[in-house]
C-alpha cells in the first residue's frame, strides 16, 4: 500500500519544501518598505519558477521521446544552439537592430528562430530510426562545441560595444533575470503548456517506444515533432532567462525518478518541476541570504548535475 | 482477413519485401517462416504501419493501413516486437493498462479495469501485478508484454519472435497461450517464428518467406514437407510424423 501510495506522498513533501522555499526567499532578511521588497523579490522568485518549470518539463519529454534517461535539450546542445542564434543576429543585423527593437519581439523572434532550427534538426536525428545512446551523445557534444565555437567566432569579430552587451546573456545567471521578460516568458510557456496538455495523455505511451506508441494507436511522427517543438519552444525561455544551464535538468528529472520509484508523467512531471523550484529558490535563498553570495549556485548546480551525468552513464554502460 | 497486394520495400536498394502478395485468413494461428534476411519482420512491421512501404497495398478488414486513422487501426490490429525497452520504471499493471489506451486515452473506465484485470488473468500474471517490470525475468516479463497486447483487444495480433529468449518451458507455455487466445479469444494471430517445430506443432497455416519472397503459403501440414523446406532454407531437412504433428529433422 505504501509503494502505491509513495508517489502521493512524495509529491505533498517536495509541494510543502517549495513552498517554504519560496515563503523563505520572500520573508528572509527583508529590511525596509515591505511592500517594495515583496514586488522586487517576487520577480525573481516567478523568473527562477518559470526557469526551473520550463527546464524540468522540457527534460521530462525530451527524455519521453528520445527513449532514455540520460539525454537533456542542454547536453544535445539545444541553449548553445539558442546562444548561436542570437550572435547570429547581432552579427549581420548589428546591435542597433537588436535595440530598435522591444525586447519582447526580439525576444519572441529568437524563440520563433530557435524553435524552428531545433524542429528541424531534432527530427532530422530523432524520426530517422533508432540511433544508439553514445552516438546521441557524441552527436550532442559536437553540435555543442560547434555552435559554441561559431557564436565565438562571430563574437570575435564583432564590435567590443556591442560583444559587451551580448556577453551578459552566457553565463547561467540565477540572481539576475531580466523583469522585462518574465510577462511574455508567460505567455509562452502558457501556451506551449496548453498543447502540452491537449497531448499530455499520449505521453506515457511513448515510454513504450516507437514500435507499441504506434501499435497504440499514437500518430508517432505528427506527435513527437509537436512535442519537440514544445521542449524548443521552452528551452529557449529558460536560455533567455537565466542562461545556459547543462546539468540541472537531468539533475532535477534523475532525482524525481529516484523520489516517486515510477515513471509515470503525471508523478515525474510535477515532482520535477518541484524539485526544480526547491533547487533554484531555496538554493538562492540559503546562497544568498546566508552564505551572502550571488553566483555560484550555477556552478553548485551544474557540479551536481554533471555527476549525476556520469553515474548514469557508467551505469547504463554497464547495463 | 489480412490482404497484401503486391507490397515492396528497399532498404538502401536492397529488396527487403519484394513484391509481395498474401492473403491472411481470419482466424487461427499463422507463422512465417523463413532464413534469416528473408524478410518475415520487414513484412509484419509493414503489415502494422511501423514502417512505409515503397509500393503495394495492405488492408486489414477491408481497411487500407495507410490511410486509416492510427487510432482506428489500433482498435483491429496490434502488434508486439522484440526490442521492447523502457527508460522508466513501470508495474506491470500499469503496462497492462497501455493496451486499454486506444479505448479511452488514459482514462480507464470501469470496462478497462475490467479487461486489464481479465489479461492479467489470462496470462497468470495476479500475483506478478504489482512488481515493476525491471524486476521480472525475461519470460514474466513477455507475459506482461502479450497481457498488454491482448488487453488492447484486438481481432488481430502480430507477434514478432515471441519465443525469443525463452527456455523450452516457457516456449512452450507461451505457444499454448497463443493457441488458446485464438482458439478461446477468436482471435486472428500471426507470428515471426524461427523454430519451425513449434510453428508445426501449433499453428493452422504457414507462410514461407525467402529472399524478400513468399516462397510458399498454405496449410501447416502441405508447408511441412522435406522438399519445400529444403528449398526454403537450402539445406537438407528430413520430416517425420509424430502424435499427428509434422516435425522436421535437421541436426544432422
Amino acid at each position: 500500500m505504501l509503494q502505491r501510495n509513495r508517489p502521493a506522498i512524495v509529491l505533498i513533501i517536495l509541494g510543502l519544501m517549495a513552498v517554504s522555499s519560496i515563503v523563505a526567499f520572500m520573508t528572509l532578511g527583508v529590511r525596509g518598505n515591505w511592500g517594495f521588497v515583496l514586488e522586487y523579490r517576487g520577480r525573481k522568485v516567478l523568473g527562477l519558477c518559470l526557469v526551473a518549470y520550463s527546464i524540468a518539463v522540457s527534460t521530462v519529454l525530451f527524455q519521453t521521446v528520445t527513449g532514455n534517461r540520460i539525454l537533456t535539450p542542454s547536453i544535445m546542445g539545444f541553449d548553445a544552439l539558442f546562444i548561436l542564434i542570437r550572435t547570429t543576429i547581432a552579427f549581420f543585423f548589428g546591435f542597433g537592430f537588436l535595440v530598435q527593437l522591444p525586447l519582447q519581439a526580439q525576444f519572441a523572434a529568437e524563440v520563433i528562430v530557435m524553435t524552428g532550427f531545433a524542429a528541424l534538426l531534432f527530427n532530422w536525428l530523432f524520426l530517422r530510426g533508432q540511433r544508439s545512446l553514445h552516438l546521441m551523445v557524441l552527436v550532442g557534444i559536437v553540435f555543442g562545441v560547434l555552435f559554441r565555437n561559431l557564436s565565438g567566432f562571430m563574437q570575435r569579430m564583432m564590435d567590443p560595444v556591442e560583444f559587451q552587451s551580448l556577453q551578459d546573456s552566457f553565463f547561467a545567471r540565477f540572481g539576475q533575470i531580466d523583469p522585462a521578460l518574465l510577462g511574455i516568458s508567460c505567455v509562452i510557456i502558457t501556451v506551449a503548456s496548453i498543447v502540452a496538455w491537449r497531448i499530455s495523455h499520449s505521453f506515457d505511451v511513448l515510454i513504450l517506444g516507437r514500435s507499441q506508441a504506434i501499435s497504440l494507436g499514437v500518430p508517432y511522427r505528427r506527435r513527437v515533432a509537436v512535442i519537440l517543438g514544445i521542449i524548443a519552444v521552452l528551452v529557449s525561455v529558460s536560455t533567455a532567462l537565466v542562461g545556459p544551464v547543462t546539468f540541472f535538468g537531468l539533475l532535477v528529472v534523475s532525482l524525481a525518478h529516484v523520489l516517486c520509484g515510477d515513471g509515470r508523467h503525471r508523478h515525474i512531471l510535477p515532482a520535477s518541476v518541484l524539485l526544480g523550484i526547491i533547487c533554484l529558490v531555496g538554493g538562492q535563498t540559503v546562497l544568498e541570504r546566508v552564505f551572502a553570495f550571488n553566483t555560484a549556485l550555477s556552478i553548485i548546480i551544474e557540479f551536481l548535475g554533471g555527476l549525476i551525468f556520469i553515474i548514469l552513464l557508467i551505469r547504463g554502460a554497464a547495463r | 482477413m489480412i490482404v497484401i497486394e503486391n507490397l515492396s520495400k528497399k532498404y538502401a536498394d536492397f529488396p527487403c519485401v519484394d513484391n509481395v502478395s498474401l492473403t491472411i485468413a481470419g482466424g487461427g494461428v499463422t507463422s512465417i517462416i523463413g532464413p534469416n534476411g528473408a524478410g518475415k519482420s520487414t513484412l509484419l512491421s509493414l503489415i502494422a504501419r511501423l514502417l512505409d512501404f515503397d509500393r503495394g497495398s495492405v488492408s486489414v478488414d477491408g481497411l487500407d493501413v495507410t490511410k486509416t486513422k492510427s487510432d482506428v487501426l489500433a482498435q483491429r490490429l496490434s502488434i508486439l516486437r522484440q526490442d521492447n525497452h523502457i527508460a522508466s520504471r513501470l508495474t506491470v499493471r500499469d503496462l497492462v493498462s497501455f493496451g486499454r489506451y486506444p479505448y479511452s486515452r488514459g482514462r480507464l473506465t470501469d470496462h478497462d479495469h475490467a479487461k486489464v484485470e481479465e489479461a492479467i488473468g489470462f496470462l497468470h500474471l495476479d500475483d506478478l501485478a504489482e512488481r515493476f517490470l525491471d524486476e521480472l525475468s525475461g519470460g514474466q516479463r513477455q507475459r506482461a508484454y502479450i497481457a498488454m497486447v491482448l488487453c488492447q483487444d484486438t481481432d488481430y495480433v502480430l507477434l514478432d519472435e515471441p519465443l525469443n529468449n525463452l527456455d523450452m518451458k516457457h516456449a512452450r507455455n507461451m505457444m499454448q497461450l497463443i493457441r488458446r487466445a485464438a482458439d478461446e479469444l477468436g482471435k486472428t494471430i500471426v507470428l515471426v517464428m524461427h523454430d519451425i517445430n513449434f510453428a508445426s506443432w501449433y499453428s493452422d497455416h504457414i507462410v514461407a518467406m525467402r529472399e524478400g519472397r513468399v516462397a510458399h503459403a498454405g496449410a501447416c501440414h502441405d508447408i511441412m514437407q522435406p522438399e519445400v523446406l529444403s528449398s526454403v532454407y537450402d539445406m537438407e531437412i528430413e520430416v517425420q510424423e509424430i502424435a499427428g504433428k509434422r516435425i522436421s529433422l535437421f541436426y544432422a
